[in-house]
């Protein structure tokens, strides 16, 4: 995404948020309070009904999840914000909206888990709940921005990719993006594209709930209150929307729901690469730690050494055929995360064993420094 | 069925999955007979449901509905409400549904004074799991869970609504749909959180272990312990025990939340509301 507006600011990653939701046309937040994800509630109670939104804060994140669906099937934009313990509670109700497939945008501020674990630390250790977190097979659709201008475009990203495939869409960031204050440049209105659900082409007589009418899988989408008198639940349903145990429509349900995304993964992976054409080196890292890999890079090269980063920005689905790419050509992986190693297995799955796969890895609520990549780096080749 | 009625109902989906004798059938009809009624816009009526038996209902309605995960639909209900208020929202919910691990929403929701029109359905045990005993189960119930009898109090879920800030409360019961059916409409009439708690019958789990008769007799018995406020007053001392007090139960009205978030809206836009 190339902005180019002059509107210039300074502004903290939980505000970017705030203000990505308004720009790609929330209408609607509920949430509980938690370190370090407040702030995204407090601009959002204070800006949305400047547009005509409306703000809830609920009794806690189980609710807040409800609500959030609660609000989509009106035909809101709808989203909550929350951090480790609150991600776990709305975990359930996540798999409602996805298997619903109801859009909407839970932002997560990570911070030091499990438990209470560290609320003002850093840390990446939710990147496999957001993969696996609900029960159940489901795909998942997870951001993860770099930055405080990556945290308002991913955020309206997350709306479009959410009204786009029917489903509920992760942005996960760090304390450190969350709280960092850095200039950025907002669009103007219409600058970046907001994408809006398919509605319904027919008439209540003939709609299908969740029946698809095209290639992309995703059945249009009738707001409550239109006159379609349809019906959403979380048990397996036929393309009409309602219960079935059939085994054969279970298996297409659940298909559908995979392949809707599945079978569009170039229009849905995001990454981007530096210096990976020639690198010996391939580092991965995301959010924070990416800013810190970046640099690791540049003095990399500084020195002469053949060093290239690969940074995912969906870290779900994985650019995993980027990996696998630039791993036929590496002596070495180093994934870095503030984790005691996630992603890195889903790294050493994509390499394929082309290469071997090393980590920076790190769960004390201190950010990874570009020196101790370097460090790294040196000691593998 | 009455043509006039048959328009709320998913014909097509009936059959329903209920027990022979089970009363739930009865509460829906005295709920679409008061959206009937109350001359409700059947396209901007939405109704909610957490899971259970009772939280099954929604799917042979001919609404917008909507069903959730067990315990939450009132929060659900709460997002739908708000982000378009001008929808009647009904939620239907169980008695495990609403007061055990919907607890939580269910306080505050009646807090809010949020307009949705709660019906719990009320057969004091957990219905689609097989017969555990809940938070409405009285002393001594027997249940898969409390094989010995349930050594736990029961809740009242009528003053906990009221307690906790609902403006609507009342009771009624699956034998007298006459009054069961004019306190729900009475409750769409209150432009706020109205709490209505339907005493049903789950004769498979509920009446079978704890010698209650079949479908006839639980609903026989409905009938003969159930009283209103003023029956009540006026029976003797000694006839009072045991009995249970239906009808209006309170009804004060309050500010209501969305009403209430409008007038936020203009202020936030600049207005003076
Ligand atoms: C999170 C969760 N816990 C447990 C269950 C299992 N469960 C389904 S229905 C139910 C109890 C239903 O009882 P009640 O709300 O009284 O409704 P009834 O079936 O009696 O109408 C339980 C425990 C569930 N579906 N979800
Ligand atoms: S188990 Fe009980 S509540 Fe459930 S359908 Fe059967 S009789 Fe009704």
């Amino acid at each position: 995404m190339s902005v180019t507006s002059l509107k210039a600011k300074l502004m903290q990653g939980n505000q970017a948020c705030a203000e990505g939701a308004i720009y790609a046309g929330a209408s609607f937040y509920a949430g509980y309070p938690i370190t370090p994800s407040t702030e995204i509630a407090e601009i959002l109670s204070e800006r949305l009904p400047q547009v005509g939104g409306r703000f809830i804060q609920m009794e806690d994140e189980i609710a807040s999840m409800a609500a959030v669906i609660g609000a989509s099937v009106t035909g809101a934009k709808a989203m909550t914000a929350t951090s480790g313990p609150g991600f776990s509670l709305k975990q359930e109700n996540i798999g409602h909206a996805m298997i619903t497939e109801v859009p909407c945008v839970i932002a997560n501020v990570m911070r030091l888990g499990p438990s209470t674990g560290g609320p003002t630390s850093p840390a990446q250790g939710d990147v496999m709940q957001a993969r696996w977190g609900t029960h159940g097979d489901h795909p998942v659709i997870t951001l993860c921005p770099n930055s405080v201008q990556e945290c308002f475009e991913l955020t309206v990203k997350a709306f479009n990719m959410a009204e786009r495939f029917r489903t509920p869409v992760f942005i996960m960031f760090d304390e450190i993006i969350g709280h960092m204050r850095e200039r950025v440049v907002l669009p103007e209105p219409g600058q970046i594209p907001v994408v809006n659900r398919k509605k319904p082409e027919v008439g209540p007589e003939s709609y299908k709930a969740y029946e698809p009418v095209d290639e992309t899988l995703v059945p249009p989408m009738a707001s409550f209150g239109d006159g379609y008198r349809y019906h959403v639940t979380g048990l397996t349903h036929d393309e009409t929307g309602f219960a079935t145990t059939k085994p054969e429509k279970m298996a297409a349900h659940l298909q559908r729901l995979h392949d809707k995304i599945n079978n569009f993964l170039p229009e849905v992976v995001d990454y981007e690469e530096q210096s990976i054409e020639d690198a010996e080196v391939v580092l991965l890292a995301y959010g924070s730690v990416a800013r810190a890999a970046s640099r690791a890079v540049k003095d990399a090269r500084a020195a002469g050494l053949k060093v290239g980063l690969i940074r995912p920005i969906t870290l779900w689905p994985f650019p995993g055929e980027a990996v696998k790419k630039a791993a036929a050509k590496a002596k070495a992986v180093i994934v870095a995360e503030m984790n005691l190693g996630q992603i890195i297995n889903e790294v050493r799955v994509a390499v394929e064993g082309q290469a071997p796969v090393y980590g920076v890895l790190r769960a004390d609520g201190e950010p990874i420094s570009p020196t101790e990549i370097l460090a790294k780096i040196k000691e593998v080749l | 069925m009455n043509p006039e009625i048959a328009q709320y109902y998913r014909v097509n989906k009936l059959p329903h999955i209920w027990c022979p004798g089970c009363s739930n059938g009865i509460v829906v009809r005295s709920i679409v007979e008061a959206i009937d009624k109350a001359g409700l816009d059947q396209d901007k009526t939405v109704i909610v449901s957490g899971i259970g038996c009772s939280s099954r209902a929604p799917g042979y309605m001919n609404f917008d509905t909507l069903h959730t995960t067990h315990g939450r639909a009132l929060a659900f209900a709460t997002g739908v409400k708000l982000a378009k208020p001008e929808l009647n929202v009904f939620v239907i919910t169980g008695d495990g549904d609403c007061t055990a691990i919907g607890g939580n929403h269910f306080i505050h929701a009646a807090r809010r004074n949020i307009d949705l029109n709660v019906i719990l359905f009320n057969n004091n045990i957990y219905g689609m799991t097989g017969g555990q005993y809940s938070p409405t189960s009285p002393t001594g119930t027997k249940a898969t869970t409390a094989v010995y009898g349930n050594i736990e109090r029961s809740f009242d879920s009528c003053k906990l609504a009221q307690t906790a800030g609902a403006s609507y409360v009342a009771r009624g019961n699956a034998f007298n749909t006459r009054q069961l059916t004019d306190i729900i409409l009475k409750g769409i009439e209150n432009p706020g959180f109205s709490f209505i708690e339907a005493l049903s019958s789950c004769p498979v789990y509920y009446g079978r272990r704890n010698k209650k008769g079949g479908p006839a007799d639980m609903l026989k018995w409905q009938r003969d312990v159930c009283v209103t406020q003023a029956a009540y007053d006026r029976l003797p001392e000694e006839k009072r025990a045991g009995k249970i007090i239906t009808g209006v139960l309170h009804h004060e009205p309050q500010p209501e939340y969305t009403a209430e978030y409008a007038k936020i809206i203009e202020k936030a836009q600049g207005g003076n509301g």
